[in-house]
C-alpha cells in the first residue's frame, strides 16, 4: 500500500508490515518506510529548527535551518527531506555538537540581512525566525557589515504586501502558489543574495488562495493590506470558528481586540481545510461590523421606528398569531444548524405552517425532491479524504474554484496524485485546467441530456469504486438534471454528493427549514416521521401540519397574491432570488412581515417588524458542511448583547405562548437526540431531460469574490476580484470584437470580451459581479437565451 | 505584444525542438532580446505564452540568467573579464581604460547606445588572459591599447575581426545565434589560434605521440 | 612524462571542424563499430577503461551510465555538460571549437550504450563560436546520417538539440543544468532521485562534460587496453590540459594522467621573467590552492587528494609572487557570490558575508578577529549548503589561509594594492598599458 512521507502518528495500524525502527537521539521508534526525520523527530517532541518546510508542500531542504546528524554520513543532512531508512540513527541537536553547531550556523546566516525591526513588524511576538533564534542562534550577530536592502513594501497584489529585506527565501509561498493553489504568479526573481519574491510586471498574485502564504510565512516578509500594522498578536484573542461564507466548512481562527475581529486565520483541520482557507473566508469579516440594524423597530403609520424588544416582540408575535395558518417562512441560506431548526420548529408550532424555505436562489420542485430522497439527514458518504483517493471525481453545474474553493483545492491535491477530473458545463474553465480536469461540454439547460447520455468511458471511470459525484446547487435551474445525476449514481456506484454554495443550505435542509421535510430528513407526510417529531418538542403529532407545504417560489407567488397574510423573513437577500420583482412583490404584498436581520436590507425596509439578530461572531452554532459533516463553532464575543435568531424566535414564540427553547445547547442536543430519519426515504426525482434554449444561451455563476453583500466594505480584497468579463468562444469573440453587449428580457449589460474554449452558441458572465448582475440587469438565469451585440449598447 | 509572422515561425520552430515547450523559454528569450535588445516584459510575455507558463515563472527564469538584459543594450556589448586570472593579469586594467573611453561603468550603456559595459566573469579562455568579448564573440590576449583600439574601430564603423571567430556583427546577431546556433558563420576567422595549438606543436617539434591502438596496427 | 595528443592530435588541420575533416583523420570509425556491438559491451568497455568524469569530480563514467535503468519504458536522455564556466577551466570551449565532431560521435555512441534517443548539449551561452561550431557539426552530422533516424541502417535513432545556455555558473552542476534545460531557473534538485533515475523530465538521464564524452570515441575505436596505457590504475588516460596564468606559453596540453605541473610547466615554457611560482591551482578555483613545493605532484585524482586538493578540471592556474593572494582569493569569492543561485541559505548568506569581509581586507582594513571569524564562516558553509557551489566557495579561503596566513594578517592594516604593485602582474607592460 501507499505509505506518504509525511504519515504521522495516526496512520493505518494496516501499515504495521512498512514499519521501521530507527533511533532519534538515542529513542528507538518505529515509524512508516519513507517517513522524513523531521516528522518522526516531531513524534518524539523534538523540535528541529525549520523555515522552508512545510507538512503540506513537497521539500526543498533550501534553508538548512534542519541540519541533523546521520550516523554514516559525513555531512550534516536536512531533517525535512532525509527519509528514514530502516536501523538509521539520528542526532539533532539535543544529541549531535555537529548539528548544533551546523545549525546555528544556518540561523546566523539567516539573521545577516534580516533587519532588527522586530518592534514594528506584524509577525513579531509570533514569529517563526523570532522564536527560532532565541532557540537555535548565537547570543549576538558577528556580522557588522551593510544589510541587503530593498524599496518596501511592494505590493505583489492590492491586497498582500511583501517586504523583501525580511524575506529568507524558504519559497513556503511560491512553493504554496504553485504546487496547493495552482496560481504560479508569485516566483522567485533574481538570483543569490539578490533573490526576492515578486510577480510578472502587470500581472498581480491575484490568487483566491493568497492570503494563505502571508499565514506560513515564517518571517514578516508578507503581510496583507487587512490587517498590516493592525495590532500585536500578543494583544490577539483568538478563537477557534467556522467560516459562514460558504459549504465547505473550513476551520477558522478567529482573533479580536477590545471588541474587533482583527483578523481570520485557516486553522488546521486535516479532514477538511487541512492549513488552508480562501481568502473571502479569511478577509471578508468587516461586514460583521458595518450597516448593522442596531435596535428592534416597527412600522408606524407607515415609517419605521425604533422600539423596545418588548413592544417589537408583542408587536411580531401579535401580526403572525393573527396570520397563523397562513405564513410563510423564508430562511435565508445562511442559519446554523440550530438556528434553522429554530425556524423550522417555529414554524410549524408556533404558525402551523409548512411553507418554509431556505433556497434564496432558482429553485424547483425536482431540486426539493431530490434533496429529500438523496441529501436531507444523509450521514457523510463522499468526505474531502475521499475525493482524495477518488479514482474519478464528475463535475456537474459546478464550478469548485468558485463555489467552494476547498473543494478545489483538495480536488486539485487529488488531481495531482492521479484523481480524474470531468466536468459537465458550458466552460472549460482554468479552474479545470488547474485540476487537469476534462470539459464534457453540455449547453447550459441542457445538462440532464448529456449525462443521461454521458459516453461509456466517462461511465467506467465513475463505476470504478470510490468514485465520486459532485452536483452544485446550479443544478436545480437545468431540468432533469438532478434526476440525471442520482440515475447515473446508482447506475455506475459513484458516492455522490450535493455542493451547495451558502455555508447554511445543508444545515437549514438537515434542520427540516424545507417544506415537506421535518428535522433529520422526516418526510412530513409521513405519520410515523411526525410521531417523532412531536414527540420531540413536546406536542401531539395532530398539530403538525400533515401535507407538504409550499416551497420558495411557490410562497413568495402565494405572498404576492395574498394567498399568505404573513412572512417571516430572516438573512433574505432580495435580488438573491431568482426573480427578484416577484420577490419584492411578495414582500410588497404579504399582509404583515417580520425581518430578523442583521443588516439593514430591501426586506428590513419593507417589514413590518425589524428584529435585530447576531452575526456569526455573536453566536455559537453549527454548519453543515456539504459533506454533511457538523461544523460546530462558539462564539467570539461572549459578552455580546445581539441575540441570535433562535433566541429571536422563542421569544415571539414565548409571546404567543408556544414553548420554543432559545438556548443554542438545548436546539443542539433536541436535534441530536431526534436524530436523521431512519424510514422509508423517497424515491429520487425522474424528470425528463430539459431541452436548452434556442439561440445564444447563457452561462452563469457566482464568482468567489463578486457583490456579495458579506464582502462589502473590504476593498483590497475586492480589488483581488477577476475582472466582470463575457467570457464567449474565439469565433463569437471575433465577431464581437473587444466588447460585448449582452441583452436580456430586463436589460442589458455591455462587457470585455474574453476568450474561453466553449461552444460557440454560448456566452458565460458572472452572476453577481460589479457591472453584471443577472437577476436585475438581465432578469435572467443561466440557461437563458440571451442576445449578444459587438460593442457597446446602442 | 503583437509580433510578426516571421517571429511566429520562429518561437513555433524553438517550441517544436524540445519535448517539452517550457525548455524553449531561454532560446525564446534570446529570441527576443535579438529583437528588442533587451529582454522587456512584453517579450517575456509572449515567450511564457509559447512556453506554456505564467508571466511570473517567466520572469523568474529571465531574470536569473545574466545575460538577459533588462534595459538597451544598444548595438555592441562589451564584456571585459575580471574574474581573477583575467583580472590580475591585466583585465583590470583594461576594463578601466575601456570604461574611460566609453564613460560608462559597469551594466551602463553609452548614451548614443553604441557601446554597453559589463565586468564579465570567467569566460572559459584562461589561457588568454587577459580576455575580453564584443558581442560575446572573444577579444583575446587583450591590452589597455588593443581594447580601446577596438573600441574605437567599432565606433568608426569599421570591419573589427574576433580573435577566434567571425568578424563582428551586433549584440543583437549574436543573440539571435544563441536562439538558431546555425548562422552559418562556422568557418569564419581562425578559431583555432598558437594557444590552442601550443601543447601539439610541441610534441610534433619534439617527435612526441600518443601509442598506437592495436586496431590500427 | 611526454604529451600525447590525441583528441587535440589534429587540431592544426583548419579543416577538422568539418565532417569531411574529422574523417580524413578516421573520425566516426568508433561509430561504425559502435553500433555493431550491444550496448551493455560499450557500457562495459567504458567501465573496464576506468575513464573518470572530466568535468571536476571524478566519478567513474561507466558506472554513471550503468545507474541508468534498462527496459523501464521511459525515454531516456543524454545531456552533456559544456556550461565550462569554472574560473580556470578553459578545455570543452577549445575542444569543441577545435574538434566538434569528436564531440558528436561520443554523442551517438554514448546515447547508443545508454539507450538515448534524444541528447542535449548545452553549453553556456557566452560562447557563441564554441555553439556555431558545434551547431554546424550536429548538421552535418544529420545531414550525413549519422543522426535521425534508422542511424547507418542499424535501426537507432537520435535526436541532438544544441541549447545555449544565458549566464549562470551554476548550470555547471548537473540538476542545476536540467532544471535549466526545462525551462526552469538554474537552482539544483534535491538528490535522490538521482538524474540516472529521474533526470531530464523526469526520466533517467546520463550528464557527462564535453571532454568525457570525447573521450569515448577513443576508447570505443582503440580498446580499453590501448586507455590504460596512460594515467595510472585509478586515473586512467589522457587529459586535456588548460595551462594558464604567468608561464611564458599559456595553453593546451594534452598528456597522460599523471603528468606533474613542473613537467607541464616546462612545456608552457616557464614562468615568465622565471619568476617564481607562489600558488597553483590545478583545476579551477573551486580546488584548494597549492604551492611551488607541490610541483612534482602527479596530476592524478588520487595524488591530488592526497596533497589535499583535487584534481578538478585539469586547467591549472599558475601565478607569480607578484600576486597577492588576498585579492585572488577575494576575486573568487565575488565570483561566488555572484553566481550563488540563491536557494540555500548558507551559499547565499555565506558569500555576502565573506566577500564583504574580504573585500575590507583587500582596503587594508581587515581585523584579526574577522580572519578567525572567516575561517568560521567557511567551517558554516562546507558541507552545510545545498550543492557543492557552496563548497566550493568555502574552499579559496582556508586553502589560502594554510600558507598565506601573513598576507591576510598584513591586509589587516594596508591595502593590498600598497603591498602588490598590481601593475607588476600583468602581462602585459610598456606602452600597452598605456
Amino acid at each position: 500500500m501507499t505509505v506518504t512521507s509525511n504519515s504521522g502518528p495516526g496512520s493505518d495500524l494496516e501499515m504495521a508490515t512498512d514499519l521501521i525502527t530507527v533511533v532519534i537521539d538515542g529513542v528507538e521508534m518505529q515509524v512508516p518506510k519513507g517517513t522524513l526525520v523531521i516528522r518522526a523527530a516531531e513524534q518524539l517532541g523534538i523540535e528541529v529548527p525549520r523555515f522552508c518546510d512545510h507538512p503540506l508542500l513537497d521539500p526543498v531542504a533550501a534553508c538548512r535551518a534542519c541540519l541533523i546528524e546521520v550516523e554514516g554520513m559525513p555531512k550534516p543532512q536536512p531533517a525535512c527531506a532525509q527519509v528514514l531508512n530502516d536501523g538509521m540513527n539520528v542526532k539533532t541537536q539535543y544529541a549531535s555538537e555537529v548539528a548544533r553547531l551546523a545549525q546555528e550556523g544556518v540561523m546566523e546566516f539567516l539573521l545577516l540581512n534580516h533587519p532588527l525591526d522586530c518592534p514594528v513588524c506584524d509577525k513579531g511576538g509570533e514569529c517563526p525566525l523570532q522564536n527560532q533564534a532565541m532557540s537555535a542562534g548565537r547570543p549576538e550577530t558577528r556580522f557588522d557589515g551593510e544589510k541587503r536592502e530593498f524599496d518596501k513594501p511592494i505590493n505583489v497584489s492590492a491586497q498582500i504586501l511583501l517586504d523583501r529585506e525580511r524575506c529568507v527565501s524558504c519559497a513556503r509561498c511560491t512553493r504554496f502558489a504553485e504546487q496547493i493553489a495552482g496560481d504560479p504568479m508569485i516566483e522567485l526573481l533574481e538570483r543569490g543574495a539578490q533573490q526576492q519574491v515578486g510577480t510578472a510586471d502587470d500581472e498581480p498574485f491575484d490568487s483566491y488562495f493568497s492570503g494563505n502564504t502571508v499565514q506560513i510565512c515564517p518571517v514578516g516578509a508578507l503581510t496583507s493590506a487587512s490587517y498590516r500594522f493592525r495590532s500585536r498578536p500578543f494583544d490577539l484573542v483568538s478563537v477557534p470558528t467556522t467560516c459562514e461564507h460558504c459549504a465547505s466548512g473550513c476551520s477558522l481562527r478567529t482573533d479580536y481586540r477590545r471588541g474587533v475581529v482583527t483578523r481570520r486565520l485557516a486553522w488546521d483541520d486535516p479532514e477538511v481545510n487541512e492549513e488552508w482557507n480562501c481568502d473571502k473566508g479569511r478577509f471578508a469579516f468587516t461586514y460583521q461590523r458595518n450597516g448593522r440594524v442596531e435596535h428592534p423597530m416597527i412600522r408606524e403609520n407607515g415609517e419605521l421606528r425604533v422600539a423596545s424588544w418588548p413592544e417589537a416582540i408583542d408587536a411580531a408575535a401579535r401580526g403572525l398569531a393573527a396570520a397563523r395558518g397562513q405564513v410563510g417562512v423564508l430562511v435565508g441560506g445562511r442559519s446554523t444548524v440550530e438556528d434553522a431548526y429554530a425556524y423550522a420548529r417555529f414554524a410549524r408550532t408556533a404558525l402551523a405552517s409548512d411553507d418554509i424555505d431556505f433556497r434564496v436562489r432558482e429553485t424547483a420542485d425536482e431540486e426539493t425532491a431530490f434533496l429529500a430522497a438523496r441529501v436531507a439527514g444523509s450521514p457523510v458518504a463522499a468526505s474531502y479524504d475521499s475525493l482524495e483517493t477518488a479514482p474519478a471525481v464528475l463535475l456537474v453545474a459546478l464550478e469548485p474554484e468558485d463555489e467552494s474553493p476547498i473543494v478545489f483545492l483538495r480536488l486539485r491535491k487529488a488531481a495531482r496524485s492521479g484523481t480524474k477530473v470531468v466536468s459537465v458545463g458550458a466552460v472549460a474553465t482554468t479552474g479545470l485546467a488547474k485540476m487537469s480536469g476534462t470539459l464534457v461540454p453540455a449547453r447550459p439547460g441542457g445538462e440532464a441530456a448529456v449525462l443521461r447520455a454521458l459516453d461509456d468511458d466517462t461511465r467506467a471511470l465513475l463505476s470504478q469504486p470510490g468514485s465520486v459525484i459532485m452536483v452544485g446547487e446550479r443544478a436545480a435551474g437545468a431540468q432533469g438534471t438532478l434526476s440525471a445525476v442520482a440515475e447515473l449514481a446508482d447506475a455506475t456506484g459513484a458516492t455522490l454528493a450535493w455542493v451547495p454554495r451558502r455555508a447554511g443550505e445543508r444545515s437549514a435542509l438537515d434542520a427540516g427549514a424545507l417544506a415537506g421535510l421535518l428535522p433529520g430528513g422526516r418526510p412530513i407526510e409521513d405519520p410515523q416521521a411526525r410521531e417523532q417529531v412531536a414527540a420531540a418538542w413536546g406536542i401531539p403529532a395532530s398539530d403538525l401540519p400533515a401535507v407538504n407545504g409550499r416551497s420558495g417560489d411557490a410562497i413568495l407567488r402565494a405572498a404576492r397574491d395574498g394567498e399568505l397574510s404573513a412572512l417571516v423573513v430572516g438573512g433574505v437577500e432580495l435580488v438573491d432570488y431568482a426573480d427578484p420583482t416577484l420577490a419584492e412583490e411578495a414582500i410588497d404584498n404579504a399582509g404583515f412581515v417580520v425581518s430578523l436581520e442583521n443588516h439593514h436590507s430591501a426586506v428590513t425596509e419593507r417589514a413590518d417588524v425589524v428584529l435585530p439578530v447576531a452575526v456569526v461572531t455573536e453566536k455559537a452554532g453549527t454548519f453543515l458542511n456539504w459533506e454533511g459533516r457538523p461544523r460546530p463553532f462558539g462564539q467570539v464575543f461572549r459578552d455580546a448583547l445581539t441575540m441570535g435568531d433562535a433566541k429571536v424566535l422563542s421569544m415571539i414564540a414565548a409571546a404567543m405562548e408556544i414553548p420554543l427553547p432559545g438556548d443554542v445547547r438545548v436546539l443542539r442536543a433536541e436535534l441530536g437526540a431526534l436524530g436523521p430519519w431512519a424510514g422509508n426515504r423517497f424515491q429520487a426525482p425522474t424528470t425528463p431531460s430539459g431541452a436548452a434554449s434556442e439561440g445564444t444561451v447563457l452561462a452563469s455563476w457566482r464568482l468567489l469574490l463578486d457583490s456579495g453583500l458579506m464582502q462589502e466594505d473590504e476593498p483590497h480584497l475586492a480589488a483581488t476580484a477577476r475582472p466582470t468579463v463575457a467570457m464567449v468562444s474565439a469565433t463569437t469573440a471575433a465577431a464581437l470584437g473587444e466588447t460585448v453587449t449582452v441583452t436580456g428580457p430586463a436589460g442589458s449589460v455591455t462587457l470585455p470580451v474574453q476568450v474561453a474554449d466553449m461552444s460557440d452558441d454560448a456566452v458565460w458572465v458572472p452572476m453577481n459581479s460589479p457591472g453584471c448582475h443577472i437577476h436585475t440587469d438581465l432578469g435572467v438565469t443561466p440557461g437563458a437565451s440571451v442576445r449578444l451585440t459587438a460593442g457597446g449598447a446602442a | 505584444m503583437a509580433i510578426s509572422e516571421s517571429t511566429r515561425e520562429q518561437l513555433e520552430q524553438l517550441v517544436a525542438r524540445y519535448p517539452q515547450p517550457r525548455s524553449a523559454l531561454m532560446p525564446m528569450l534570446h529570441l527576443m532580446q535579438s529583437l528588442e535588445d533587451e529582454v522587456t516584459a512584453d517579450g517575456i510575455a509572449v515567450c511564457a505564452e509559447f512556453a506554456g507558463v505564467s508571466a511570473a515563472e517567466a520572469t523568474s527564469v529571465a531574470s536569473f540568467y545574466t545575460m538577459y538584459k533588462r534595459k538597451p543594450v544598444g548595438k555592441h556589448h562589451i564584456g571585459v573579464c575580471i574574474n581573477t586570472m583575467c583580472g590580475l593579469l591585466g583585465g583590470d586594467a583594461v576594463y578601466d581604460a575601456v570604461s574611460e573611453r566609453l564613460g560608462v561603468g559597469h551594466n551602463e550603456a553609452t548614451a548614443d547606445g553604441e557601446f554597453f559595459l559589463e565586468r564579465i566573469e570567467c569566460q572559459a579562455a584562461c589561457t588568454h588572459a587577459p580576455v575580453m568579448t564584443v558581442d560575446w564573440e572573444f577579444m583575446d590576449d587583450v591590452t589597455p591599447t588593443s581594447a580601446v583600439d577596438v573600441v574605437d574601430r567599432l565606433a568608426r564603423g569599421e570591419q573589427v575581426e574576433s580573435t577566434r571567430g567571425p568578424v563582428i556583427r551586433d549584440f543583437q546577431a549574436t543573440e539571435h545565434t544563441l536562439a538558431f546556433p546555425e548562422d552559418g558563420l562556422a568557418a569564419e576567422g581562425t578559431p583555432v589560434d598558437d594557444k590552442m595549438l601550443a601543447g601539439l606543436r610541441i610534441a610534433k617539434e619534439r617527435g612526441m605521440a600518443a601509442p598506437a591502438s592495436g586496431q590500427e596496427g | 612524462m611526454t604529451l600525447t595528443p590525441v583528441i587535440t592530435e589534429h587540431w592544426d588541420d583548419p579543416e577538422l571542424f568539418t565532417l569531411a575533416g574529422y574523417r580524413r583523420h578516421g573520425g566516426y570509425t568508433a561509430l561504425a563499430s559502435a553500433l555493431k556491438q550491444d550496448p551493455d559491451a560499450i557500457i562495459g568497455t567504458v567501465k573496464d577503461s576506468g575513464l573518470r568524469g572530466r568535468g571536476g569530480a571524478g566519478f567513474p563514467t561507466g558506472l554513471k551510465w550503468s545507474f541508468v535503468p534498462q527496459n523501464d519504458g521511459k525515454p531516456h536522455y543524454l545531456v552533456v555538460n559544456a556550461d565550462e564556466s569554472e574560473p580556470g577551466a578553459c578545455k570543452d570551449i577549445p575542444i569543441m571549437i577545435a574538434n566538434p565532431h569528436a564531440l558528436i560521435e561520443g554523442v551517438i555512441i554514448t546515447s547508443f550504450a545508454i539507450r538515448a534517443n534524444h541528447a542535449f548539449i548545452y553549453i553556456r551561452g557566452e560562447v557563441p563560436e564554441a555553439i556555431r561550431r558545434v551547431a554546424n557539426a550536429v548538421r552535418e552530422a544529420r545531414e550525413a546520417g549519422l543522426i535521425g533516424t534508422d542511424i547507418m541502417g542499424t535501426g537507432f535513432d537520435l535526436d541532438i538539440v544544441v541549447h545555449s545556455g544565458a549566464g549562470a555558473y551554476i548550470c555547471g552542476e548537473e540538476t542545476a543544468l536540467l532544471n535549466s534545460l526545462e525551462g526552469l531557473r538554474g537552482q539544483p534538485r534535491l538528490k535522490p532521485p538521482f538524474p540516472a533515475v529521474a533526470g531530464l523530465y523526469a526520466s533517467p538521464t546520463v550528464i557527462n562534460n564535453v571532454e568525457t564524452i570525447c573521450n569515448i570515441p577513443y576508447i570505443v575505436g582503440r580498446g580499453v587496453d590501448w586507455f590504460r596505457q596512460f594515467g595510472t590504475e585509478k586515473s586512467p588516460g589522457f587529459k586535456v590540459f588548460a595551462v594558464s596564468g604567468h608561464v611564458n606559453r599559456p595553453g593546451i596540453y594534452e598528456a597522460p594522467l599523471g603528468i606533474t605541473m613542473r613537467e607541464l610547466l616546462d612545456y608552457a615554457g616557464g614562468m615568465i621573467d622565471d619568476r617564481p611560482v607562489k600558488f597553483w591551482l590545478p583545476g579551477g578555483s573551486s580546488v584548494p590552492m597549492l604551492t611551488a613545493e607541490h610541483l612534482d605532484t602527479p596530476m592524478t585524482y588520487e595524488a591530488m587528494a592526497e596533497a589535499g586538493t583535487m584534481l578538478g578540471t585539469g586547467t591549472p592556474m599558475i601565478f607569480n609572487d607578484t600576486v597577492s593572494v588576498v585579492k585572488a582569493v577575494t576575486r573568487w569569492l565575488e565570483f561566488y557570490k555572484h553566481e550563488s543561485c540563491g536557494k540555500c541559505t548558507p551559499c547565499r548568506e555565506g558569500t555576502y558575508w565573506i566577500t564583504g569581509t574580504l573585500e575590507r581586507f583587500q582596503e587594508g582594513h581587515g581585523s584579526d578577529r574577522e580572519m578567525e571569524t572567516l575561517t568560521d564562516l567557511c567551517g558554516q558553509i562546507m558541507g552545510r549548503s545545498f550543492c557543492a557551489l557552496g563548497d566550493a566557495a568555502a574552499t579559496p579561503y582556508p586553502a589560502a589561509m594554510k600558507y598565506f596566513r601573513d598576507e591576510f594578517a598584513a591586509a589587516t592594516s594596508t591595502p593590498v594594492d600598497d603591498s602588490f604593485d598590481p601593475a607588476a602582474s600583468y602581462v602585459f607592460s610598456g606602452a600597452a598599458a598605456r
